[in-house]
This record gives structure tokens, C-alpha cells and sequence, in this order.
């Protein structure tokens, strides 16, 4: 009986979502890229700007507001939908190329190839993503729809088959739900890689009583933006996957923690809990089922360590974002004591698929320990940044060079750092491993938030960790010694090594800390915050010793361990730019004409390299410091 | 939480009831486990001062303590490699950011701090790291004690007999990381708080941070 009910509720509201969009059928459709990137690069402007172009010429064209695909770097982006051609993607689009696209495109059927980047279907005349050097790894699963539909209205989601997998749910058993879910292996994204559909499970198991599901979108690592940009490209997804988590698990209410600073995506989650109040999605009878649930944002004030799921629970409650001994686990007594599912905002996106698709289905991608997809952030020195979605499995290798397109400027590579934070730098000989939960904590990182940054030749690993460091030091929550006061003394010994003031028992030192900081901390801040160091300590150790025995920072990196040098030979004694670029007066003219560097006023800011003009490049770097009068000496 | 059970400390067979906290279960039969936040009473522990390490057979890593519910057939030891690095490190680490002044301290001879030195041979002063310079604050406005943040070691013992044992809630930990401390609300004296004087904080305190002043 329930069966024909919610499917036939789901096949009218379907029905009336297609009809709801049908004003956009036949006509051109401008999509506008206003995820948080976007709108930093000016998408909203843009969005007037066809707005005004179209009413001047009259044109009878769809506007409509979509999420980011994840070419961050080619924002504001914009995709063109006529009939007649393919959909077409244009990037970095100003006000000119707005008038162009009208005019010469809308009007004229002249699609500016010169300009497109790529076509979303396959066509015979212009290449779409999948040719892009990342296109044959990448492999969209939960970032398949952000970018195209518009998060704002839920017609687009229902359009394209959304909450279909909720419709069909709630004419299974929850056990049923619950054992596809386990049967697919779904590991949580979060970092730790927990199998979401045994957390589910104990949950399910914990009697009749109050039950909360939980998202994780707390984001902390530095870098990472993935869950913002799922949260503001397509949060009915997720949505979703929490109905249907709490269908199986027999919880009645849930929220999203998203840290306050996200304020777009939490404005547009909360818009999307309305609509789907309002299509009888959430509440009371969901589809006229049995089913109650409702679900309402929490916003967290952004700390880092409020990603822990004990401190995120204690910060919900109203305590100090400060981590608890676990057990018991959440999922035993999580918020307000009662069994909690915590999942992040990725793993919940699977769901809707999964269950739509099958448990069989999703595990064709991926590798049997971790199957699926994972979602990375390239940073750093690679020439393709952005935001990518590949098999789990995929190499490092393949990750770096092909999908990231490689270093830039002919660079070595020497490192990646892999897991944000409390993940670890990984070298050049650890490149072939597969991508995978296992293989990287093997290796002594972490899949971590998926924040991955690579490192060339002119990165300090040294520095490196003392970075990654200093933020895991000021992010503690100060609860555990370990923790408070074994990342403070180490991140001391780390500036003094960078400042040449190291030595080799301090070196010992800081491995000593680093290894019981792991084992000793309450929490998985402090068991992760050491990775940094202890993976440079064991790849780079010679870096180590290099700035403790020979106060030389190899890469030219750490300020107190570099001088600037004006070479002699080089230098033309008629051109000036270098005394101009320098912000402090530390550049002065000889009596012959040319030019050098007063050590005791230079800052060390790399202007007047950078001003140098190529032709000359007189102005160079050395390490250790006393290298530079060792020159003067010879000049003499 | 009643079936008694039997486990083994170091050699020693001790009966206890199941799912008591191994801390209390050593501690009760005179086996000595180093420890300064534990608290019997708390039903959650704080496992904060991360000093109650023990190794138990079949786990790989030292745990503690405060937080292992007894079970059983356990075996415990209470002293291994593994524990007695880790207890020397967290040992050292609170050192580091302790003023380091028995001589002039009223709790000299009864502070948690020698006592644990003394029966894990551990020195006190630092080998290993530099004191983290901590500004010298006393407060001591009340009449009948005072407060010397330059020893506290952050065990909140004192905050759980302020809140749970006096009910009055005129201390509590502020700041995050390196800056967590003990203080009123809104960092007013103590004399400023509604402090009743009762002194059960004072006799809480495992270190010299809270002391009766003389007289
Ligand atoms: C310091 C710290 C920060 C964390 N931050 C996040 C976060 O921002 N988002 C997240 O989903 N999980 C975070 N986690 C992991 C969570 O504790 C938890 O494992 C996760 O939310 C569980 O969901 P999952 O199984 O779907 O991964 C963090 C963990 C630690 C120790």
C-alpha cells in the first residue's frame, strides 16, 4: 500500500518540478557560476550584465544561479545552453566578453569558440572537459551536478532525479537501506575512513529512543573547500543522504554543523530545508509515508578542532569546543547523550546515490579496501589547481602530473603534502602509491580532508613543517598536555632550527616529542599533529641537518638563514629598478656605479629579485648568510 | 557494574568490580599509577593530564588509566618502556610550564608533583626542553588563600569542587591552546567572583597553585 503512495507522491511532484522548469525548454540559458569563488571573482556582476545586455536586445533568455564545477581558477564561469549547439563553457568572463556573448552567440549564432574553454556534451566541433588532460581521471560521482543545477530551487534537483532514492527507500525496510549501505563498503570522508554503514549499524541497534543524525561541515583544514562548495552547489544532496540515514538508523531530527564563516552555504541550506519542507520532504509523514524527520543548520564558530566529533558535540551542547575521551563512541552517546550518526558532508552525498544506483554499482570505482571516488584540492606548485573528483586508487603520480597538469616552470618536484594538516609530506619515491585510506596512512599520511599541496625544489621542507605546525600548535584546544604544551615546544625547536639557532640533541628532541605527542594525546588533533614533522624528519632529514650543521637552508627559503647578493658581474651599473623596488632603503649605489644590499636594513622580501629585469638577474640568493662577504672578500 | 572480577597488576591478582576504572581499582589496592585531573566522582573523565599511562596485555599502545573500565582476566603493567617514556615526557612537559620554586612553595613536601618524581625516579627540573615563560600573576585577594597561575598545571580539579562539590561556580578553564587557564568569569579577581571562601578548591589542588595564606 505505502509503495504506490510515496512513489506515486514522488512521480507528481517529479512531474510538477519538469513542468516548473519548462520556461527554460527552447530558449537559450545562461548559467552563472555564484558559488563563494564565483562571487569573489565577480559572478554576480556578470549575472547583471546579461541580465541588462538581454532586456536591451530583447532576447528571451533564462538566467539562472548554479554552484561551481571546480575551475575555481577560471571564475567567473558561466555556461551557455542554446538549441542548436552544444552547452557551451566560457571562463574569467568580464563585461566585454558578456556584450560579445550576446551579440555575436545569442543573437548572431556565432558561439566565440576563441573564448570557450569546453563543451559539455561530445560533440564534432569543440572539445569538453573529458579531453582536458584531467578529464580521463577524473570521474564525477557526488560533484556531478554541482555547477549545472541551481542550488536555490529544488525543481532542479527533482528534476534530475533527486530524492528518487528517498522515494524508493521508504518502501524498503530500514535494515534493508542499512545493509545496502553496508554492503557498498562506503567509507566516511571525513578523514578517518570509518565504514559509515557499521557506525549506522550500532546506531540502528540502540533501541527505540531519540536518535540524531549529524553532518559534519565544519571544514577546518586550511585549503580545503570541497564540503562549502557541495553545501552551495547542490545541498539537497545531502539532504538526501541524511533522510535516508535517518530512515535506516530510526532517527527523528538531525543537523548540519557548518561553521559560521560559511555564510552562503548555510543561507542556502537553510533555503533548501524550507523548499523541502514545503514538498513534504522533511516532517511530519514524509511523501505520506510513515516516516518523521526534520533537519535544521547548527553554526559553529570555526575551530578547528570542532571538526572532532566529540567537540563538535560539546560545542553543540553549549560547552567549550574541547575533545572527549572516547569510548563511548557517538554512536553509543553522542548528542545530548542519545545515539548520534556523525558523518561528513561528502559521505552523505554518496547515499542518495548508492541507493539509487545499487551497493554493486558504486563499488566498480575505486579499489576493493576504498571504493568510490575521492574529491582532492590541488594547491600549491602545480599548474591545474582546483577542485577534482577521481577513483580512489588513482596515484599520487597520476594525480600531481596528469590531472594537475604537473609543476610549473620546468620546477623539480620534491614533496606533497597530503591530508591538510595532520597529514604528511610525502617524496618523490612515494609517488606511485595508490590513493586509498590504507596506503596512505601506511605511508605515514592521511587521506585526511583531501587537501593536497604539492612542494618543489624551492620549498624548505623545514619550514614546511614549522607551518603545518604552527597551525595544529594555536588551533589545540589546550585540554591535554601532550597536546598544549608538546606541539608548543616543538614548534619552538622548529623556529629555532629555521633560524640557525638548532642543534642536534634539540633535532633528537623533537623527534622524541613527536613520536609521544602521537602516541600520548586524548584526541586526533594531537595523534595527527605530528605527521608533518615526523614524515620530513624521516624523507628530508638531511634538510634538517643542513640548517643545524651548516646554518644553510638549502631551498633559499627561511628568511634568517638567506642573504641577497648583488653579483658584481652581472649587474648593469645604469639601471636603477632594484633601488626603487626595495621597500626599506637597502640598496645603495656604489662609487662605481654598482649596486648592493646593506645587510643590516634588508628584510629579506624578494623584491628586488623579482625587479631584477631577466637580462641582468644580477641580484641572487645564498645560504648560509656568510657566504655573501666571502664574495666581498674575493671582489677585493 | 557489579560482577567482581579478577585482574592482574603488575604480578598482583586484585579482585574488582567489572567496569570500574582501572585508576581507582589500582589506587584502592596500593599499587600507584602517577595522575593529577582524575576525579572518582566524574562519571566522564577529563584524561587530561595524560600521566596515567599503563600497558595492558593485548593492546598495542599504553592507555589510561582513568579512563579503562576493568574487565575480566585483564593484565596490567604499570611499567614499561612504553609507559615510562610517555610519563616522562608528559612529566617534563608540565614541568616545563611550572614555576619551578619548591623551596619558596607552600606545598612543598605534599605536592602531587614530587610525589610522582619520587616513585618514578623522575627529576625535577628540566633535561629535554626550555621553561615556557609564564608572567608571574598572583591573585591573592580573597582573605583566606590565594591563586598562583604560574604553578597551575590545568588538572580542574579545583573547578570540579568549585562547580560540583561547593555548587558555586566561581572558577572555570578560559582560552584555547596554550592560554588555557583557570579563571573567574570575565577575569575579575577573585574577591570580584561569587567566591564563598569555602576552600574547597584549595584542598583540591594537587600542586601550590591554590594555598591557604599563612595565619
Ligand atoms: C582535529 C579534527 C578535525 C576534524 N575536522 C573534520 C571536518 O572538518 N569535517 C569532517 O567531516 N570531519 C572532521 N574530522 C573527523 C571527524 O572527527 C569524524 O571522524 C567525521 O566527521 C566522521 O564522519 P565520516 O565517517 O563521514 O568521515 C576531524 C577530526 C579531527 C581530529
Amino acid at each position: 500500500m505505502d509503495v504506490s503512495l510515496t512513489e506515486r507522491a514522488y512521480i507528481k511532484m517529479k512531474a510538477a518540478s519538469i513542468n516548473n522548469l519548462k520556461y527554460l525548454e527552447d530558449k537559450p540559458v545562461i548559467r552563472v557560476g555564484t558559488g563563494t569563488c564565483g562571487k569573489a571573482a565577480g559572478a554576480l556582476r556578470i549575472r547583471e550584465a546579461f541580465k541588462d545586455e538581454l532586456t536591451r536586445k530583447g532576447i528571451d533568455a533564462g538566467v539562472v544561479e548554479v554552484g561551481c564545477m571546480g575551475h575555481c581558477y577560471a571564475e567567473p564561469l558561466i555556461i551557455i545552453s542554446k538549441p542548436g549547439f552544444p552547452s557551451l563553457c566560457y571562463g574569467k568572463v568580464d563585461e566585454v566578453l558578456v556584450k560579445r556573448l550576446v551579440e555575436d552567440f545569442l543573437i548572431n549564432n556565432d558561439p566565440c569558440y576563441e573564448f570557450a574553454m569546453a563543451a559539455l556534451e561530445p560533440n564534432d566541433i569543440f572539445p569538453t572537459f573529458r579531453d582536458f588532460p584531467r578529464g580521463v581521471y577524473e570521474e564525477k560521482m557526488i560533484l556531478e551536478n554541482c555547477g549545472f543545477i541551481d542550488p536555490e530551487e529544488i525543481d532542479f534537483y527533482i528534476a534530475r532525479d533527486g530524492y528518487s532514492a528517498l522515494a524508493d527507500v521508504l518502501n524498503m525496510e530500514p535494515g534493508e537501506v542499512l545493509g545496502e549501505v553496508k554492503a557498498s563498503n562506503l567509507r566516511g570522508r571525513g578523514g578517518a575512513g570509518f565504514p559509515a554503514g557499521i557506525k549506522w549499524e550500532v546506531v540502528r541497534k540502540a533501541g527505540n529512543g531519540m536518535k540524531y543524525v549529524i553532518c559534519n561541515g565544519d571544514e577546518g583544514d586550511p585549503g580545503a573547500f570541497m564540503d562549502r562548495n557541495i553545501l552551495e552547489s547542490n545541498p539537497h544532496q545531502v539532504i538526501e543522504g541524511m533522510i535516508i540515514c535517518a530512515y535506516a538508523v530510526g532517527a527523528s531530527l538531525g543537523y548540519l554543523y557548518i561553521r559560521s564563516e560559511y555564510s552562503q552555504a548555510i543561507r542556502r541550506v537553510n533555503n533548501a530545508l524550507r523548499q523541502a519542507r514545503e514538498k513534504n520532504l522533511l516532517g511530519a509523514s514524509i511523501l505520506g509515508s510513515a516516516f518523521c524527520f526534520d533537519l535544521e543548520v547548527f553554526s559553529g564558530a570555526g575551530a578547528f578542532v570542532c571538526g572532532e566529533g566529540t567537540a563538535l558535540i560539546n560545542s553543540m551542547e553549549g560547552g567549550m569546543g574541547i575533545p572527549q575521551h572516547r569510548p563511548p563512541e557517538l554512536a553509543v552517546s553522542g548528542y545530548l547523550g542519545e545515539p548520534t550518526v556523525l558523518n561528513n558532508v561528502k559521505t552523505f552525498c554518496y547515499v542518495p546515490l548508492i541507493m539509487r544506483k545499487g551497493a554493486d554499482w558504486f563499488k566498480k570505482t575505486g579499489t576493493p579496501g576504498s571504493p568510490g571516488t575521492a574529491v582532492f584540492t590541488l594547491a600549491g606548485k602545480i599548474a591545474g589547481p582546483g577542485l577534482v573528483e577521481v577513483p580512489m586508487g588513482t596515484t599520487l603520480r597520476q594525480l600531481i602530473f596528469d590531472v594537475g597538469e604537473g609543476i610549473p616552470r620546468n620546477k623539480k618536484f620534491k614533496a606533497v603534502q597530503i591530508g591538510g594538516p595532520s597529514g604528511g609530506c610525502l617524496p618523490e619515491q612515494a609517488l606511485d602509491i595508490p590513493l586509498d585510506f590504507d596506503s596512505l596512512e601506511e605511508a605515514g599520511a592521511m587521506m585526511g580532508s583531501g587537501g593536497l599541496v604539492v612542494l618543489d625544489e624551492d620549498d624548505c621542507m623545514v619550514g614546511m613543517a614549522r607551518f603545518f605546525l604552527n597551525f595544529t600548535q594555536q588551533e589545540s584546544c589546550g585540554k591535554c598536555t601532550f597536546c598544549r604544551l608538546g606541539t608548543k615546544h616543538m614548534l619552538e625547536i622548529l623556529k629555532a632550527i629555521t633560524r640557525g639557532e638548532g642543534d642536534m640533541a634539540s633535532l633528537e628532541t623533537l623527534r622524541e616529542l613527536a613520536e609521544d605527542v602521537k602516541t600520548g594525546s586524548l584526541c586526533n588533533l594531537g595523534k595527527t599533529a605530528p605527521n608533518p614533522v615526523l614524515t620530513t624528519l624521516k624523507y628530508f632529514r638531511d634538510e634538517y641537518e643542513a640548517h643545524i650543521k651548516g646554518k644553510c637552508c638549502p631551498s633559499l627559503k627561511c628568511p634568517d638563514l638567506i642573504a641577497y647578493f648583488i653579483e658584481p658581474d652581472k649587474c648593469s651599473k645604469l639601471c636603477n629598478i632594484c633601488v626603487g623596488s626595495c621597500p626599506v632603503e637597502a640598496i645603495y649605489t656604489r662609487d662605481n656605479g654598482l649596486k648592493a644590499i646593506n645587510r643590516d636594513k634588508c628584510v629579506k622580501c624578494d623584491n628586488c629579485l623579482k625587479a631584477c629585469p631577466p637580462e641582468y638577474s644580477a641580484v641572487i640568493k645564498v645560504s648560509p648568510p656568510g657566504l655573501v662577504e666571502e664574495r666581498e672578500r674575493e671582489m677585493k | 557494574m557489579n560482577r567482581k572480577v579478577v585482574i592482574i597488576i603488575d604480578g598482583q591478582k586484585i579482585t574488582a568490580r567489572e567496569g570500574e576504572k582501572l585508576l581507582w581499582v589500582a589506587l584502592e589496592n596500593k599499587v600507584y599509577i602517577p595522575h593529577l585531573c582524575a576525579v572518582k566522582e566524574q562519571e566522564r573523565p577529563t584524561a587530561g593530564c595524560r600521566l596515567c599511562f599503563v600497558e595492558i596485555e593485548g593492546t598495542c599502545n599504553p592507555v589510561t588509566a582513568c579512563t579503562q573500565p576493568v574487565k575480566a582476566g585483564m593484565t596490567v603493567k604499570t611499567r614499561t618502556p612504553a609507559v615510562d617514556r610517555l610519563v616522562r615526557t608528559a612529566f617534563e612537559l608540565l614541568l616545563s610550564e611550572h614555576r619551578l620554586n619548591c623551596g619558596e612553595c607552600p606545598k612543598n613536601g605534599s605536592c602531587e608533583l614530587q610525589k610522582i618524581a619520587r616513585e618514578r625516579g623522575l627529576k625535577l627540573n628540566l633535561h629535554r626542553l626550555k621553561p615556557l615563560s609564564k608572567k608571574v600573576i598572583i591573585d591573592d585577594s580573597p582573605r583566606s588563600f590565594a591563586f598562583d597561575a604560574g604553578r597551575c598545571v590545568l588538572c580542574g580539579r579545583c573547578v570540579w569542587a568549585d562547580h560540583r562539590i561547593a555548587g558555586v561556580g566561581a572558577i572555570g578553564f578560559s582560552r584555547r591552546g596554550i592560554h588555557r587557564r583557570i579563571t573567574t568569569f570575565a577575569d575579575r579577581e577573585l574577591a570580584q567572583s561569587p567566591c564563598t571562601e569555602c576552600g574547597l578548591c584549595v584542598e583540591a589542588c594537587p600542586v601550590g597553585a591554590l594555598y591557604f595564606k599563612k595565619n
